[in-house]
């Protein structure tokens, strides 16, 4: 399937987003969250540009499933970090043994099913930390309310991570078609979402 | 008017507009790598100096080239090797755009001049004319001369050759066989034909592929230094790093699962990377 020119600038889009995001917007917070969103907007940004360059064929690699889910884990590690401190540790163990799992699972021979059920795991509590927290922490007035975006962007990134992870291990939820076309938009609309809502945070 | 025109249509492709925009990229992101405000009768001249200069070396390059990019596939369309232009005639529009660019840069700062001449010599004379048929070693050669438009740029803006311009160069160096090798990967069967030595015809894949991927992290590297020696602010070293890690992981896979998708992919990621990093090192 061929990458349109819209999906194209959507991609571009997303990138650029991305890195106004490294490079101005998570300035002047601690070590960890930093290195924590440069992580998951970095890997937003390169699988952007790599799309650019290959079209949909660069889903079509290896480390794809590795990548979305670095994303995820990575956005609520940082979420974690800054809003509920008490979990920091705990979430950071979680955070490098999903990870590792996945990683794991997809390098070596195992059975599908425990490839999809790590997927799941780590995509199910990560997508709920980066959908929930900004919400709350917006609804109980410890952030501006704007910052409840950077909830819609993790539902969105959630959705476009899921569609893609299990796609790529053999249990698509949608047509590849479907999850192709819409992909780039959902890209786009997540990183604007993470941007906007974590201007107002 | 017309018959102008026709020329310069029929000229164009001979200066390899992208390439020739890359380089002059390079060395405007050398000159405002200075961060001590544009002297813009400076910069104003270094723009058309330096591209003439660049297009000088193409142009010749072309001339010189025309047997063998006759017999190469990807080259064969070239005016030159086409016979929409004829050698003669690339040979003198070739020194007449050398010698206007490479005066005007000398005219503009001594310094400068020399430092634009050892780029068109490196090119032509050195890579093109003496070694490219001879060593596939050749590319180091013609890695010094793609350095030197941002070697020059720095040099106008600090009236220097200093520690920081070294390290952009030497950035421009190390990341030029990123470039070269995965064409030449790409299209070692065409350069094989023409007799051209490469690294895959001389060394093997396997070696260019770790010759790729020790470049890329060389340049990274160097890029990055050169950042931090510059100034730039942390979030503008975070994207480096950011940009950086996607080259690695390329020039990796590139080693450990060589496909031809991985060698374009590389290939078109280290020019974005190069356009990117000489933007974000500009204040």
């Amino acid at each position: 399937m061929k990458l349109s020119s819209a999906n194209r600038t959507l991609l571009f889009g997303a990138g650029l987003l991305a890195a106004y995001q490294i490079v101005i917007g998570i300035d002047r917070m601690e070590a960890e969250p930093i290195a924590a969103y440069t992580i998951a907007f970095g890997a937003l940004l390169v699988s952007a540009l790599l799309l650019i360059i290959l079209g949909f064929d660069a889903l079509e690699a290896p480390a794809v499933g590795i990548i979305s889910t670095i994303i995820p884990l990575a956005l609520s590690l940082g979420l974690i970090w800054q809003y509920a401190a008490a979990w920091r540790g705990a979430y950071l163990l979680f955070a490098v043994g999903a990870f590792l799992a996945v990683t794991l699972s997809r390098a070596a021979p195992f059975a599908n099913s425990i490839r999809v059920a790590l997927i799941a795991l780590a995509h199910g509590i990560s997508g709920m930390v980066i959908f929930l927290l900004p919400l709350l922490s917006a609804a109980q007035a410890k952030t501006h309310p704007m910052f409840a975006l950077a909830g819609a962007g993790g539902a969105l990134i959630g959705i476009g991570g899921l569609l893609l992870s299990f796609l790529k291990a053999g249990k698509p939820i949608t047509s590849k078609e479907t999850a192709l076309k819409i992909f780039p938009a959902i890209f786009f609309f997540a990183t604007l979402c993470f941007v906007i809502g974590f201007k107002y945070r | 008017m017309n018959a102008l025109l026709k020329k310069i249509k029929l000229y164009f492709p001979l200066i390899k507009s992208l390439q020739t925009s890359l380089l002059l990229l390079t060395g405007v992101a050398g000159y405002l790598s200075a961060h001590n405000g544009v002297n813009w009768a400076h910069f104003g001249q270094m723009l058309p100096s330096l591209f003439l200069a660049i297009s000088g070396s193409t142009i010749l390059n072309m001339w010189w080239d025309q047997d063998i990019d006759a017999k190469m596939k990807r080259t064969h369309q070239r005016p030159t090797s086409a016979g929409k232009v004829t050698r003669r005639e690339a040979f003198y529009l070739g020194m007449a755009v050398s010698i206007l660019g490479v005066s005007w840069a000398v005219l503009l700062n001594g310094l400068y001049g020399l430092v634009v001449f050892a780029g068109l010599f490196f090119d032509v004379v050195v890579y093109s004319i003496w070694l490219k048929r001879r060593t596939c070693w050749s590319i180091v050669w013609g890695g010094i001369s793609g350095a030197m438009p941002i070697l020059a740029g720095r040099v106008l803006a600090v009236g220097q050759i200093d520690a920081i311009g070294a390290l952009l160069a030497a950035a421009v160096l190390f990341w030029i066989p990123t470039h070269t090798l995965t064409f030449s990967l790409k299209f070692a069967e065409d350069y094989q034909n023409a007799g051209v030595p490469t690294f895959p015809s001389t060394y093997g894949e396997a070696f260019t592929r770790f010759a790729i991927a020790l470049s890329s992290v060389v340049a990274a590297l160097t890029m990055g230094l050169a950042a931090v020696w510059i100034g730039v602010t942390a979030g503008t070293l975070r994207l480096i790093l950011v940009l950086s890690a996607g080259l690695f992981f390329l020039a990796a896979t590139t080693v450990f699962r060589p496909s031809e998708r991985v060698n374009f992919s590389l290939f078109k990621y280290a020019s974005m990377y190069m356009t990117f990093a000489m933007l974000l090192i500009i204040p």
